[in-house]
């Protein structure tokens, strides 16, 4: 087998390791011009490789890291590289894994939000990369047949995320991103968020009681008079038509149709 | 059998008709994305310089030792500002403890 090969297949998991542990040596094979070990050389190569992840998390993360200092953030990150190193070579795709770590790292405890509003950085990364579709139009809504309209299916738009708090998580957010001070903000009261991106531009929105259950019933695949009907038992102030409107607005949606009568809701 | 059975189809109906009258501005956002334009190759999280800051020079400072005293720089955070009751949260003392092995 060619050497070239050999490192592709085999050696892959004793390089990764040498690349984030300092304290083992240069993986075999990783050598300078002269034949001598590329010590140095490496130890170049593995801090580049931290550091770019670092800042990638914290490009992906900056409110995270606003909340907790820059300084905790980088130490943090760090670790939590040495946890969950990138599975794709696509820097944009780093980081799903960052919530959860962050609800059981045990120095940030104190900060029961911060799962959440990682989970909407997140949410707004997956959103700006979505590819492109065109949202629904309200014509197209319009023009379907009145009696038949509890048989309506929606098509998610791929750029499309919802993710609900128990905390302030949206408000924190945005009060964030866009330099706004924090205070005032009640931490424990829960706010669902909707992300978006119709056109061009990611938009985050704090959706009202119920308008979270009802699209994601919606994006499950239920039908518009199932979700209308789940969402009503589960939050009986439910606000249908502004629901729908949002709907619009937000672009959650790029089509409709009209289930056949005869096929089976999804579960 | 459907479940239009639980909400009536006439209240849908108003629903979405409601909804309509209010989206008159939404048909307008179409040419308002017309103004707008992709730019390529900007997106965040990709750039792959050398990285250089402090103490994380191409120098090669790669062993970081980060375990004993890194924790003690959470106090820098903007949590402290938010309105908290119970005391359950809003500070982040720093703490003394050091990573787990």
């Amino acid at each position: 087998m060619p050497r070239n090969e050999a490192h592709a297949l085999g050696e892959q998991p004793a390089f990764s390791a040498a690349l984030l542990d300092p304290d083992l040596p240069p993986p075999d094979g990783v050598i300078g011009p002269h034949g001598k070990a590329a010590t140095k050389r490496f130890a170049v190569y593995r801090n580049n490789v931290t550091v770019s992840l670092i800042n990638a998390l914290a490009d992906i993360f900056p409110v995270v890291a606003k909340l907790v200092g820059q300084d905790f953030f980088r130490d943090m990150a760090r670790y939590f590289i040495t946890r969950h190193p990138p599975r794709s070579a696509l820097l944009f795709e780093y980081g799903h894994e960052f919530p959860e770590f962050l609800k059981d790292f045990e120095p940030v405890a104190k900060l029961p939000y911060l799962p959440d509003v990682a989970r909407l950085e997140r949410a707004w990364l997956d959103a700006f990369h979505a590819a492109d579709a065109e949202p629904l139009m309200p014509e197209t809504l319009g023009a379907m047949p009145q009696e038949r309209l509890g048989d309506l299916v929606f098509t998610p738009h791929p750029g499309a995320r919802i993710v609900q708090s128990d905390f302030a998580a949206v408000s924190i957010f945005s009060a964030s991103r866009e330099d706004r001070p924090l205070k005032g903000i009640q931490p424990l009261a829960a706010e669902d968020g909707l992300i978006t991106r119709p056109f061009d531009t990611v938009q985050v929105r704090q959706l009202p009681a119920g308008a979270a259950s009802f699209f994601e019933a919606l994006t499950n695949g239920h039908t518009l008079g199932a979700a209308a009907a789940l969402t009503l038992d589960s939050h009986p102030g439910f606000d249908l038509p502004s629901a729908i409107s949002a709907l619009l607005e937000a672009g959650i949606f790029t089509a409709c149709h009209l289930e056949n009568a005869s096929s089976e809701l999804p579960e | 059998m459907s479940q239009k059975s639980l909400i009536g189809a006439s209240a849908l109906a108003g629903a979405v008709a409601m909804a309509l009258s209010g989206a008159t501005l939404v048909a307008t956002t179409g040419d308002a994305a017309a103004a707008t334009e992709k730019c390529y190759g900007v997106a965040m999280a990709g750039k792959n310089d050398c990285a250089a800051g402090p103490g994380t020079t191409c120098a090669g400072t790669s062993t970081v030792d980060f375990q004993g005293n890194a924790w003690k720089t959470v106090d820098a955070g903007t949590c402290a500002t938010m309105e908290i009751d119970g005391g359950r949260m809003g500070s982040l003392e720093p703490l003394d403890r050091d990573l787990p092995a």
